[in-house]
C-alpha cells in the first residue's frame, strides 16, 4: 500500500453509483478513497475493479452533482476502516461511522478494517452459555445463546421493533455472572422514528450509556446500507475482543441491505440471480451473519440479532431463505397471531435455534428442559395438524383425544407464547408443564416415565378414565 | 510430484482484477488447470482460460491490495495436494492447507515451525521385498500411484521430516525412485484403480430410517437436501459419527465457522462404538466456511474427494460428507458469472451438471492398485433454495445419485428427527442388500422393508381422506393402520442425534426393534378381528413402551428387547386385558 495519492481530471464516466477513472497511479484493489467536489464533505467510495487502464470506484454516497472535470478523487492508500477506541458507547454514528451526535471524533487506538477477514474456525469457541430473553418463546423453546446469530423474521407491520428492545433489555446470563455488557444498534435504511423510538427506549431503562448506535436513514444514500453493519460489527468486535464485553448486536432492517445490494450489483451490470439478486448474496450475508462469536481465549463474545422483514410474507423470499442457510436459527413472527393479539406473536413451529441442545439442559438450564421442549414442539405440531382437520370437517369430526390437542393449540398460543412482562426460564417452564397436563399422557412419548411424574400435574378426573 | 524443474518458470503480469477473478498476459507458456502464485504475497490461483498471450484465473484467497501489473508465477503443476501420513484428526482449509495452528482469522498457516510435518513411520516392507506397486500401504505412507518395484534401501522406524527419504524402489526398468512420506496429486484427476466393484454391501450408517428403509451402498452415492432448518448438517454429523467407515472425510463447504467448531469439540470426545477409539482419529475436516474465499470453495470439493480416494486406494472404506453441494455450485456460478459466460438455469453454468456427475462418479467400491478392497461413498447435502427440489442443483443431483433423503420441513417443524420423508425418499441400493440383511441377522428384511413403505404410503392417503370425512368417520381397520403408522414413525424412524443411547443404531438393534413393531402391527389386527376398538389398542401400555423403546434399551442391553414379548402378546391376546393394567402403568 501506499501514501495518500489526489487525482484530478482522470473521470471518464459516472454511471449510477460507479465512477470510471483512467489509471494514471498506482493503487490496488478494494482501496477505500475519498470523492471531492468544491467544499463539500469528502464522499466515500472504494475501488472495486481495476485493469490496466482504468479504475472503476463505487461511491457508497450520491454521485449527484459531481462532475467529470471538477472532481478530485483522493487514494487513501488502505481498505476502508473505521477508528476503534474507548468512548464507543454511549456515542449515535452515521452508517460509515462518523458520529452525528454533535461529539467530538471518537479517540483511535486503531484503525480497522471493517470487513474483517473470516474467523479461523479452527480458532472459534463453541457458543454454551444460555441467554434468558425473558421471553417464553424463545427462552423455553428457541434459545438464544451468547455468541449466537439468531435473526427475526417478521413482516411489514409486525412488533419486531418492540421485540427487538424488551430483548435489549432483559437479556442477562442466568447466574447473573453477566460480565460487561453492550448493545449495537445497527439501523439499516430505517426511518427516523424507529431509530428515535430504540433511542429512546435505551435511554428509558438507563442502557443508553453502553450502547453505540449506527444508523443509516432511509433517506441516506442506499449505497452505504452496505457499508453500515461492517462498520458497526467493527466497533462490536473491539468491544468485545478488546473489551472484553458481551455485546448483542441489532441489525435492522436486514431487507433494506439486501435491497442496497441488488441495486449496487444491478449497477456493475452483474448476471442476477433469484429475483434479481446478486449470485453472491449468500456469501456477501455470510461476511455479516460470521462475524457473531467468539474465539477461545477471548472475554467478550458478539451476538447477532438481526431482524429482516419477509417480503409479500413469504419466507422461501431469497432475504429470508439465504439468512436463514447462514444463521443459527430463526425466530417467525405471525401476522395471524397478531390479529388474534398474541404478544409476541412468535409462530414457535417455524422458529428455530440451532444451538439448542448446545446451551439447554444439565448443567446449562435445567435437566429436563429439553425433553419439555420437544414435547411441547411435538404436541404443538399435533395440534396445529388438527386445527387444520377441524376446519375442514368441524369439531364433530374430530375423536376424543383430537378435541384436547385443539384446546391446547389454543392455550399454547394465549398462556405461554402470549406474555405481558419478562418471564424467567423457570416460570416459563412452570407454564409448559402446566399445558402438557391436559394431553394423554400415553402420548406424550419425547418425555419419559420420571419426567412425567415429576413435573407434568394429573389432568381433570375425566382424563384419569382413559389412561 | 515436485515441479520439474527443467521446465521454465511461467511468469506473467496482472492485467485486471474482479474479486476473485484476474486476467493476465502472459510470457512464457501457461497450461489450463496450472497452479499460479499471484502477486508478491504469492497467493494461490489456478489459470482456467487461455487466449493467447492473455489468460485468465482464480484466486483463492482475498484479492483486496492485489493491483494490475503485479507478477504472477507459474508453478508448472496442476493445482495438487501432498497426500500422505498424519491427515486424520485435523482441520484444513480447501487446499489442504493446516488450519489448527493458524492464527484468528482464517488464513492458513505457512511453514511456522508448529507446522512443519512430521511422518511417523512403522516399518512395513523390507529391504529387497519384491513387488510393491504402486499406491500401496507403506504402512502409513503410500507410494505413488504408476511407482512400483523391488524395494532396495529403506529407512528404519520412527519419526522423521516431510520431505525425508522413506524408500527407494527400483521398477522392472532399473529406474530407481526415491519414496517420500508424501506425494502429491492434481485435485481434479481421479486416482487410478484396478478395477471397480459393485457396490453391493450396505454402508450401516446407524441410523433406523436409513438402514431398514434407504440403505446406501459402501461406494455409493447419497443426497440430502432439505430447506435451512430441516436438520440436513445434524444428519451429516451423525452419519460422520456413526457410520462404519475407517475413514471420514467432512467438507464444511461454504456452511458455519460454528459448525467446524463444533465437529472439532466433539468428535475428539466421542468413542467409536466399533473400534473404542476417539472419532476424531478416524476423521479429516475440510473447512471453507460461508465467508472464507469463494473460489477455495471451488477446490474444496476437489481436495476432499482426492483425500478420500487416497485413503479409499490403502483399502479403506471412506465416507464423504460434503455440506453443502448448493454452495459449491454457488461458487461455480459466481466465477462464471464473472467470467461473462452464458448462464443456464437460475444463472448456474451450462455445466454445472457435468461437473456435479464427475465429482459423484469418482464414488466407488475399487481394488486399489496394491489389490486391496477399498470403498469410497459420497452423501452430499443440498440447500435448495425455498426448499424446492425443482430447483437445478437437486434435480441434476438426483441424476446422479443412487439415495435420495429427501428432509420434509413440516416434520422438522414437530422436531421429528431426522426428518427424512418416507414418501419423498429413495434408495436404488437397497435391492441389492437382502443376503447382507440374512447374513447379519434378519433374513426378511426385504418383507419387513416393503411392508413399512406400504404402510407409509397408506397413511399419508388414509390422513387425506380423514380430512375430508372426518378420522372419526374412517373405519376401524383404517383407524388402526394409522396407529400402525404412528408407532412406525416413532418407534422406528425417528431417532434423536442427542440422545446418548439412541443416537446410533447398530444392525443387531434395529432387527429386534423391526420385529416387535411388525409383531404388534399383526397382533393389533388380529385384535381387531376379535373386536378390540382401535381406541382401546391406541391406549395399550405396551404402545408407549414401544415408542420409546429407542431410548429405552440400549446397544449394551439388546437382550432385554426380549421382556417386551411377553407384554405385547398379553396385552393384544384378549380384549380388557389392557383395562386392568392402565392403572399400573399411570
Amino acid at each position: 500500500m501506499h501514501a495518500e495519492l489526489t487525482t484530478q481530471g482522470t473521470a471518464t464516466r459516472i454511471d449510477g453509483p460507479l465512477l470510471f477513472l483512467e489509471r494514471n497511479v498506482e493503487v490496488t484493489l478494494g482501496e477505500a478513497v475519498d470523492v471531492l467536489i468544491g467544499d463539500e464533505p469528502p464522499r466515500t467510495g472504494r475501488v472495486t475493479s481495476l485493469d490496466d487502464d482504468t479504475i472503476v470506484i463505487e461511491v457508497l454516497e450520491t454521485t449527484r452533482g459531481l462532475s467529470l472535470d471538477a472532481l478530485r478523487v483522493r487514494f487513501r492508500g488502505e481498505p476502508i476502516s473505521m477508528g476503534v477506541g474507548p468512548g464507543l458507547l454511549g456515542r449515535i454514528f452515521n452508517g460509515i461511522g462518523q458520529p452525528v451526535d454533535g461529539g467530538p471524533p471518537v479517540a483511535a487506538v486503531s484503525q480497522r478494517r471493517v470487513d474483517a477477514p473470516a474467523m479461523n474456525p479452527a480458532r472459534r469457541a463453541l457458543p454454551r452459555d444460555f441467554i434468558e430473553t425473558g421471553v417464553s418463546a424463545i427462552d423455553l423453546t428457541n434459545s438464544l445463546i451468547r455468541g449466537q446469530k439468531l435473526p427475526i423474521f417478521s413482516s411489514g407491520g409486525l412488533p419486531h421493533d418492540r421485540l427487538a428492545i424488551e430483548i435489549a433489555r432483559h437479556a442477562r446470563l442466568r447466574d447473573a455472572r453477566a460480565g460487561e455488557f453492550a448493545i449495537v444498534f445497527v439501523g439499516i435504511g430505517v426511518s427516523y422514528d424507529s431509530a428515535e423510538a430504540f433511542r429512546r427506549a435505551m435511554e428509558d431503562s438507563g442502557a443508553l450509556g453502553h450502547t453505540a448506535m449506527f444508523l443509516n436513514l432511509a433517506s441516506e444514500p442506499s449505497p452505504q446500507r452496505l457499508l453500515a453493519p461492517r462498520v458497526a460489527l467493527t466497533a462490536a468486535e473491539y468491544l468485545a475482543f478488546d473489551e472484553g464485553r458481551h455485546v448483542l448486536v441489532i441489525l435492522t432492517d436486514m431487507t433494506n441491505y439486501c435491497e442496497a445490494l441488488r441495486e449496487v450489483s444491478a449497477s456493475h451490470g452483474e448476471i442476477p440471480s433469484r429475483k434479481g439478486y446478486p449470485g453472491y448474496m449468500y456469501s456477501d450475508l455470510a461476511t455479516i451473519y460470521e462475524r457473531a462469536g467468539s474465539t477461545r481465549g477471548a472475554a467478550g463474545t458478539v451476538t447477532q440479532l438481526p431482524i429482516l422483514t419477509m417480503p409479500a410474507d413469504d419466507i422461501s423470499h431469497p432475504i429470508p431463505d439465504l439468512t436463514g442457510y447462514i444463521t443459527e436459527g430463526q425466530i417467525v413472527l405471525d401476522r395471524a397471531l397478531d390479529r388474534r393479539g398474541v404478544y409476541p406473536p412468535i409462530n414457535v413451529l417455524p422458529s428455530l435455534s440451532r444451538l439448542f441442545d448446545q446451551g439447554t439442559g444439565k448443567g446449562y438450564t435445567h435437566a429436563d428442559h429439553p425433553a419439555l421442549a420437544h414435547q411441547l414442539f411435538a404436541s404443538y405440531a399435533k395440534a396445529t395438524r388438527v386445527r387444520v382437520l377441524a376446519s375442514v370437517v368441524g369439531q364433530e369430526g374430530l375423536t376424543a383425544s383430537d378435541r384436547r390437542y385443539l384446546a391446547f393449540a389454543d392455550r399454547f398460543e394465549r398462556e405461554l407464547v402470549a406474555q405481558e412482562g419478562a418471564r424467567h426460564l423457570d416460570e416459563s417452564m412452570a407454564v409448559g408443564w402446566r399445558l402438557l397436563g391436559d394431553l394423554p399422557r400415553g402420548e406424550l412419548s419425547r418425555l419419559n416415565d420420571a419426567q412425567i411424574a415429576r413435573h407434568v400435574p394429573s389432568g381433570p378426573p375425566s382424563e384419569r378414565a382413559d389412561g | 510430484m515436485p515441479p520439474d524443474a527443467t521446465l521454465p518458470m511461467s511468469e506473467a503480469r496482472i492485467r485486471a482484477i474482479s474479486g476473485p477473478v484476474l486476467h493476465g498476459l502472459a510470457r512464457g507458456p501457461f497450461v489450463v488447470g496450472e497452479a499460479i502464485e499471484v502477486g508478491n504475497a504469492r497467493l494461490p490461483g489456478e489459470v482456467i482460460r487461455l487466449d493467447g498471450d492473455a489468460f485468465v484465473a482464480q484466486v483463492y484467497e482475498d484479492t483486496t491490495g492485489l493491483k494490475p501489473g503485479d507478477p504472477v508465477r507459474g508453478t508448472s503443476a496442476p493445482l495438487s495436494v501432498a497426500l500422505g501420513p498424519g491427515l486424520p484428526g485435523r482441520i484444513y482449509d480447501g487446499l489442504l492447507r493446516r488450519l489448527d495452528g493458524g492464527d484468528a482469522a482464517a488464513r492458513p498457516c505457512r511453514g511456522s515451525p508448529s507446522c512443519r510435518r512430521s511422518a511417523r513411520q512403522r516399518r512395513l516392507a523390507r529391504r529387497g521385498d519384491r513387488r510393491v506397486r504402486g499406491a500401496g500401504p507403506a504402512s502409513l505412507c503410500m507410494l505413488p500411484p504408476g511407482v512400483g518395484g523391488t524395494v532396495v534401501d529403506i529407512a528404519p522406524a520412527g519419526e522423521v521430516e516431510a520431505d525425508a527419504t522413506l524408500a527407494v524402489v527400483r521398477d522392472d526398468s532399473g529406474r530407481e525412485h526415491r519414496i517420500a512420506p508424501f506425494h502429491r496429486w492434481p485435485v481434479r484427476r481421479p486416482r487410478p484403480v484396478t478395477q471397480r466393484l459393485p457396490a453391493d454391501e450396505p454402508l450401516v450408517t446407524g441410523q433406523r430410517i436409513l438402514d431398514t428403509l434407504f440403505p446406501v451402498a459402501r461406494g455409493g452415492r447419497a443426497a440430502i437436501p432439505g430447506g435451512f432448518g430441516t436438520g440436513k448438517t445434524v444428519l451429516q454429523e451423525t452419519l460422520a459419527k456413526w457410520c462404519h467407515a475407517d475413514i471420514i472425510v467432512y467438507v464444511g463447504c461454504g456452511e458455519r465457522g460454528n459448525e467446524m467448531a463444533e465437529v472439532l469439540d466433539e468428535f475428539p470426545r466421542l468413542v467409536d462404538p466399533r473400534n473404542g477409539r476417539a472419532l476424531m482419529e478416524r476423521t479429516v475436516i475440510i473447512a471453507n466456511a460461508s465467508n472464507m474465499p469463494v473460489a477455495a470453495r471451488e477446490a474444496s470439493i476437489y481436495t476432499a474427494v482426492t483425500v478420500a480416494e487416497y485413503f479409499r486406494d490403502q483399502g479403506l472404506h471412506v465416507a464423504l460428507m460434503a455440506d453443502s453441494t448448493s454452495r459449491w455450485a454457488e461458487a461455480l456460478r459466481e466465477v462464471s458469472g464473472r467470467l461473462g459466460e452464458l448462464p443456464g438455469e437460475a444463472g448456474y453454468p451450462a455445466y454445472l451438471g457435468s461437473r456435479l456427475a464427475e465429482f459423484y462418479e469418482r464414488a466407488a467400491r475399487v481394488e486399489s492398485l496394491c489389490g486391496r478392497e477399498g470403498s469410497l461413498t459420497i452423501i452430499g447435502a443440498v440447500s435448495p433454495p425455498g426448499g424446492d427440489f425443482s430447483e437445478p442443483v437437486t434435480s441434476h443431483t438426483k441424476r446422479y445419485v443412487g439415495c435420495f433423503w429427501g428432509l420434509d420441513r413440516e416434520r422438522a417443524q414437530a422436531r421429528f428427527y431426522p426428518a427424512i420423508h418416507p414418501l419423498q425418499s429413495y434408495s436404488v441400493d437397497a435391492s441389492r442388500f437382502a443376503t447382507w440383511w440374512t447374513a447379519h441377522g434378519n433374513d426378511n428384511w426385504q418383507r419387513q422393508r416393503e411392508k413399512l413403505l406400504a404402510l407409509l404410503d397408506e397413511q399419508a392417503h388414509l390422513e387425506r381422506m380423514a380430512r375430508i370425512v372426518g378420522k372419526d368417520a374412517l373405519p376401524a381397520g383404517q383407524q388402526l393402520t394409522l396407529i400402525a403408522a404412528d408407532l412406525v414413525n416413532e418407534a422406528l424412524l425417528r431417532q434423536s442425534a442427542f440422545s446418548p443411547v439412541d443416537r446410533y443404531c447398530s444392525p443387531a438393534r434395529q432387527s429386534e426393534m423391526l420385529r416387535l413393531v411388525m409383531r404388534f402391527i399383526a397382533l393389533s389386527r388380529e385384535a381387531l378381528a376379535r373386536g378390540m376398538s382401535p381406541d382401546e389398542i391406541a391406549s395399550l401400555p405396551v404402545l408407549r413402551r414401544l415408542q420409546r423403546m429407542g431410548e429405552e434399551v440400549g446397544e449394551d442391553a439388546i437382550a432385554s428387547f426380549a421382556a417386551l414379548w411377553p407384554q405385547l402378546e398379553r396385552e393384544l391376546a384378549a380384549p380388557g386385558a389392557a383395562v386392568a393394567e392402565t392403572g399400573d402403568a399411570r
